[in-house]
């Protein structure tokens, strides 16, 4: 993957952010994110297919039919393939799944992937209406005003029961400051201005259930974004076409992509069993252990989803995961950097794009482009790890990286043992 | 009867006004969610906006709409609970919309009075006209067989009075609003001498089920609120006078108005403030006052030569502010108006002259920083103390008006209008959102 892009992620904590005034439109966001790839592989000449991932345009912009915007990104795309994903919050993960098949399977060289979503059209309130999609709808009458908020609070609660409320809670504080404190270093994340000293005590807000939920506050809760981010996926003979060395790409060196059945509720509420199967076939296909990663972007979505994350992953044992954050292993100077421009929490969370902003972030580090944000990748432990999860721990997308050196694309598929 | 009971069919007079439509709001949302107990199925409920309007009680409804649609927003989540039974609602869309059309399906627009002679409960919030009011109360009282509670709004006119002159036999109660009734938390709640304990059990629930902060006030003309306004009205219309030669008139309410505002660290200025209530319903306010306190003179010749132009203020249907002794652009205010020569002079002409004259002054904290900081007492306390070492002609002025504040505020706990300072302090907290009591020590 080569030529990431992202768009500011817009919405509450931006300066330039004004409900009442006149913003930008989704239509903007695909086309600013697109062109941000295309000028970076040599236009849109270059490119064979595309991919667009969207979850809830239909509702939120009232929109459908999202892979028409592509002649609107630029004229060159006219009359070329494109087709439009769509898996809630992992639509972005499995955008990237569509374009690495497409490549795997020749029938594309150069693949332009965007994710996008525009969700300021709505308060809050009714945009929690239009998430609840990716739950199974037969369950939104009977849940929580906040639907998603509510699942993930009734999770946290059963953690709280299982393995302790005091020490977990101080993780989810710990959990936000490290958001906060990574976001502060990217310009295009929605906390980028976010300028509060003690956030940790910020973060240890008493939930209330009266107005919001019982176990989580809104600090634990990602935003609502608008935004979108573009990367191209592309070939050996691709990266030759868009004159660009390997080096300045990553590698796709596994992945996990499964389904879980959306009319269950959670096997085990205090664990994502689902992300636990996905990570570990990601990390077998890669041939690599979890003790090799370097740096991982994952999907808290809520601060307690990253913590149960941690334990999915495998870094910390079920129930240490709290400890594993306090003792600060996720921080950005910690053994592994876990979401080091903010991730859903900091950098914001336009669900549609979510996935792509992802492996822009990993394709970032692992180059060295991350600006402010750069962390140090040791060449003992080169990978970087994606977790991009839709509705309660369902549809899962991870992806295995490494920079662009040794393999090309092909190889690393020949090698890869495909779930 | 119940509480529940006797919420089933009441009436609002003057309900397409500033407070009445506030009162008109709140009420329905109480009767709408009365009404949709599972054990309040099929039992009507009528609410009656009355006016003397049909357009404007037809603007009443579009604010209503407005409202309670912010207002469900916000308790979506205790709304799904509500709502648990109906299987056709689903998002928080299709749930909020409904509670607005329950809500305002309670509510009949209407410029017939006699809508009122079947209800059990009558708010009052029409002007502040004693002798309207008794006819109004008594026209209904003879013709309701109900025996209905006269709840009345008024903020200046001593309850008995109102009982005594439409013979309610203490079925009545003051039940003063703050502007506006659905944000600001103050209730004045005024028993008449004859008041029935049952109508001030009910009106303690009704204010505690509308999460009111609920002040007891005696009484005596003007009660709390306008107990204090109204004297401090005065104090800074002589306070005006007094800047005479050395200010021009339109100098002197600029500095006036700064003093109160920024000086005193207030969500507005004094004139500014008489605006927002509107300068004839001040007016009318002291004129009641003035009638039943004859050992006090509460007298504006100021106001009564403003109106006198026609120089009235108060708001637009929208809230806007209209102009009034102060003009105004988005809110702010940006000119005085002169009665010499009847014209409007810019702020900006006189603002560099007159803060000049005023000297020096420690900086005050914004008045929205404070109330918003938990550190309220420190800043305020550093802010006076250094407000009293400071000499010059604007800090002077602000001493001393907030010595006289806190006078007036000590004349009404010893007078019996409040209980005691406590009740003072709250009103004006509450009431007037001020960021501190009158009855302080911060320059002692």
């Amino acid at each position: 993957m080569v030529a990431g892009y992202n768009t500011i992620s817009m919405g509450t904590g931006r300066k330039e952010f004004n409900p009442k005034k006149d913003r930008p439109g989704l239509e903007e966001y695909i086309r600013e994110a697109g062109q941000g790839t295309l000028t970076q592989i040599g236009g849109a000449g270059n490119v064979d297919e595309c991919v667009i991932g969207n979850f809830m345009a239909s509702r939120f912009n009232r929109q459908a039919n999202l892979a028409a915007f592509f002649p609107f990104v630029d004229e060159g795309l006219r009359y070329k393939p494109a087709i439009r994903v769509e898996g809630a919050c992992a639509t972005g993960g499995l955008a990237l799944m569509s374009g690495i098949k497409s490549v795997l399977a020749e029938t594309a060289e150069v693949v332009l992937v965007i994710g996008v979503e525009v969700q300021n059209t709505v308060k809050a309130i009714y945009c929690a209406d239009y998430l609840a999609g990716a739950g199974w709808f037969k369950n939104r009458k009977d849940g929580h005003a906040y639907f998603f908020p509510g699942q993930f609070s009734d999770r946290a609660g059963s953690y709280f029961e299982k393995y302790g409320r005091d020490k977990t809670r101080l993780a989810l504080a710990r959990w936000f400051r490290n958001a906060i404190e990574n976001a502060r270093l990217c310009p295009t994340a929605q906390e980028h201005h976010n300028a509060v000293q003690d956030l940790e005590a910020l973060a240890m807000m008493e939930p209330n259930g009266k107005t919001f939920i019982d176990n989580l506050n809104v600090f634990d809760c990602s935003k609502v974004s608008d935004g979108a981010s573009a990367i191209a996926i592309v070939s050996e003979e691709g990266l030759k076409r868009c004159g660009i060395p390997a080096t300045e790409a990553i590698e796709v060196l596994g992945w996990g992509q499964l389904e879980e059945d959306i009319t269950k509720p959670p096997v085990d509420p205090t664990e994502l069993t689902t992300t636990k199967h996905a990570v570990a076939q990601a990390l077998a296909s890669a041939g690599i252990t979890r003790d090799q990663i370097g740096t991982a972007e994952i999907h808290d979505c809520f601060s307690i989803a990253g913590l149960m994350c941690m334990e999915a992953i495998g870094f910390a044992e079920k129930g240490k995961g709290a400890d594993f954050i306090l003792d600060g292993n996720t921080a950005r100077s910690g053994h592994v950097p876990i979401n080091t421009t903010g991730g859903l929490i900091g950098w914001g969370h336009p669900t549609g794009g979510t996935g792509v902003h992802q492996a822009v972030t990993i394709l970032e580090q692992l180059t060295g482009k991350a600006g402010d944000a750069q962390i140090k990748i040791s060449s003992d432990r080169p990978y970087g790890l994606t977790v991009n999860m839709g509705g309660d721990d369902k549809s899962l997308v991870s992806i295995v990286y490494q920079k662009g050196k040794y393999f090309s694309l092909q190889m690393a598929a020949s090698t890869c043992k495909v779930p | 009867m119940s509480y529940e009971e006797r919420l089933q069919h009441v009436s609002i007079l003057g309900a397409a006004g500033k407070m009445g439509s506030g009162i008109l709001l709140l009420t329905a949302m109480e009767m709408a969610d009365i009404s949709l107990k599972p054990e309040n199925k099929g039992k009507p409920y009528v609410l009656n906006a009355i006016d003397v309007s049909d357009e404007a009680l037809a603007g009443v409804i579009k604010y209503l709409k407005a409202q309670v649609l912010k207002l469900a927003e916000k308790k979506v989540v205790g709304l799904r609970k509500v709502y648990a039974g109906h299987a056709g609602l689903i998002d928080n869309d299709e749930i909020i919309n409904q509670y607005v059309f329950d809500v305002i399906s309670l509510v009949r627009t209407t410029t017939r009075l006699e809508s009122a002679y079947d209800s059990f409960m009558i708010f009052e919030a029409i002007k502040e006209d004693p002798a309207l009011k008794i006819s109004l109360f008594s026209k209904i009282a003879s013709n309701n067989p109900h025996q209905p509670w006269f709840f009345t709004n008024t903020s200046s006119i001593p309850i008995t009075k109102l009982d005594e002159g439409a013979a309610l036999k203490g079925c009545i109660i003051g039940f003063h609003f703050y502007n506006p009734p659905a944000i600001q938390k103050l209730v004045e709640i005024i028993k008449a001498e004859q008041t029935l304990p049952e109508v001030e059990e009910f009106a303690r629930t009704y204010a505690k089920n509308l999460r009111k902060v609920i002040v007891p006030s005696h009484d005596v003309a003007g009660f709390i609120g306008n107990g204090h306004f109204m004297r401090d009205i005065l104090y800074a219309n002589s306070a005006v006078d007094k800047l005479s030669p050395e200010f021009s008139y339109t100098e002197a309410v600029y500095a006036m108005n700064k003093i109160t505002q920024d000086y005193l660290v207030r969500p507005m200025g004094i004139f500014q403030l008489i605006d927002y209530v509107g300068v004839d319903v001040c007016s009318f306010i002291l004129s009641v006052m003035d009638h039943h306190l004859k050992e006090e003179k509460l007298h504006s010749p100021l106001l009564d030569k403003l109106l006198s132009q026609g120089v009235k203020g108060g708001q637009f249907s929208d809230g806007s502010q209209k102009d009034g002794i102060l003009k105004y652009e988005k809110g702010r205010p940006v000119a005085i108006y002169d009665p010499g020569t009847k014209t409007y002079v810019a702020i900006s002409e006189l603002q560099s002259k007159v803060d000049q004259k005023l000297g020096t002054m420690p900086i005050p904290p914004p008045w929205k920083v404070v109330v918003g900081s938990k550190a309220k007492n420190e800043l305020l306390r550093d802010y006076f103390s250094q407000l009293k070492n400071e000499a010059s002609l604007g800090a002077a002025l602000a001493k001393a008006y907030v010595l006289n504040s806190h006078a007036i505020g000590q004349q009404l706990v010893s007078s019996g209008v409040a209980m005691n300072e406590n009740d003072v302090n709250t009103v004006l907290l509450t009431g007037f959102f001020h960021a501190y009591g009158p009855i302080n020590n911060y320059l002692a």
